[in-house]
């Protein structure tokens, strides 16, 4: 068992738990997109960093790669996490906009402008389809062709393999195509059209109805 | 008869995959080694044999994809016997790597990645050889060339024509 804390309260986990779990276990909202509770954790969208204090300074890291260890001081929403989490959302919604998730996250987390060129890919490379196919579905169908820019999720060759199953998992788990934003045009790239935020001010029972809390408290969607 | 030799090959080729693979007793993490082998032999991977390693080896076939098409030594189409590789590294590009490069396309009739019809020559362009002082270089099967200019390439490329020619004979 180790002890950690995160944004002030103490908490003893086992060994192995990841921050995320941790933080999760206590109510505390961190948003990510490529963790699944049934998938190896990956680090890919970085969504759901963290500031660790490390005495004096402090350094961002992914919570959900990032296992408990004795002494660690976390803390989950300060200015420099939202900061970089604005920054990290406005680059996943500027490589796929047409996501309901993504555009969602960039509503709820503040992001009103995109300042990075478009370019639909229409994946975040996020792995959770790669994974659910390797670790879930024991199949291996699908996994990541080429590097780079012009790394992509793809079968090998091009044709369904004869370990696919058609089990849609891959379609299933997606952020982008389980919920994709329908809006006619964006504008700079942000949709806008489903933000209907309702602004609690005060949170009086708390029943964990989203992971969209900021400072100023609960958002309820 | 032709049918006979393609069959003949195919064994060939199958059992050589073979060999290679318990040479490394079969361990999926010999993968990229196994590869190199085979890419050294067929001077690029043919899909069947991508299919023959993914079977022997107990992987799924994407794993073996995705590592082939991972590393740039790695080709998925067929290259030709010369491989030819123009620096367009930052140093090159100063002293004229780009018009090597141009010169190379018009005198081979292809273009960056592409092979010649005769598969003799394979241009594709490198980012630094960390021969920057002998810029530009151009790498011919691993000899590097320095200080190219346009008027060396023609005399370069039929050193190497000959010399396959001669080979033949």
């Amino acid at each position: 068992m180790v002890t950690i804390s995160i944004d002030g309260i103490r908490t003893v986990v086992p060994e192995g738990t990841t921050v995320l779990e941790a933080a999760r276990d206590l109510g505390i909202a961190i948003p990510s997109l490529c963790h699944n509770p049934g998938l190896s954790p990956y680090g890919a969208c970085r969504v759901c960093i963290v500031e660790v204090k490390k005495g004096e300074r402090s350094t961002i890291e992914a919570s959900c790669t990032l296992p408990a260890s004795d002494g660690l001081v976390v803390i989950t929403n300060s200015e420099r996490v939202r900061k970089n989490r604005k920054v990290l959302i406005e680059l996943l919604v500027s490589s796929c906009p047409t996501s309901k998730t993504l555009q969602d996250l960039a509503a709820n987390y503040g992001v009103n402008r995109i300042r990075f060129a478009i370019k639909d890919k229409n994946c975040i490379l996020c792995g959770l389809c790669v994974r659910y196919c390797k670790e879930q579905m024991q199949s291996g169908g699908i996994g990541f062709v080429g590097r780079g820019t012009s790394r992509k999720v793809a079968t090998a060759f091009g044709v369904t393999p004869q370990e696919c199953r058609n089990c849609g998992g891959c379609e299933w788990i997606c952020p982008v195509c389980e919920r994709a934003c329908t809006a006619a045009n964006l504008t700079n790239g942000l949709c806008g059209g489903c933000q209907n935020l309702m602004h609690v001010e005060t949170c009086e029972l708390c029943v964990h109805c989203s992971e969209s809390v900021n400072a100023r408290g609960h958002r309820v969607y | 008869m032709d049918q006979m030799h393609t069959i003949n090959e195919v064994k060939q080729a199958t059992e050589f995959v073979t060999r290679i693979i318990s040479a490394y007793s079969a361990r999926p993490e010999s993968l990229i080694s196994i590869l190199q082998d085979i890419q050294t032999q067929y001077r690029y991977l043919p899909e069947d044999i991508l299919r023959q390693v993914a079977t022997e080896l107990g992987l799924p076939l994407i794993q073996v994809y995705g590592v082939a098409t991972f590393f740039r030594a790695f080709s998925l189409t067929p290259r030709g016997k010369h491989s030819i590789s123009v620096c367009l590294g930052t140093a090159c590009h100063v002293r004229g790597g780009r018009s090597v490069m141009e010169e190379m396309e018009r005198q081979l009739g292809i273009k960056n990645g592409e092979t010649t019809p005769d598969m003799l020559f394979t241009l594709e362009s490198v980012n630094c050889l960390g021969a920057c002082a002998l810029g530009p270089v151009v790498v011919i099967d691993g000899s590097y060339h320095g200080k190219v200019s346009s008027g060396k390439i023609k005399k370069l490329l039929a050193e190497y024509s000959k010399e396959t020619s001669r080979s033949k004979k």
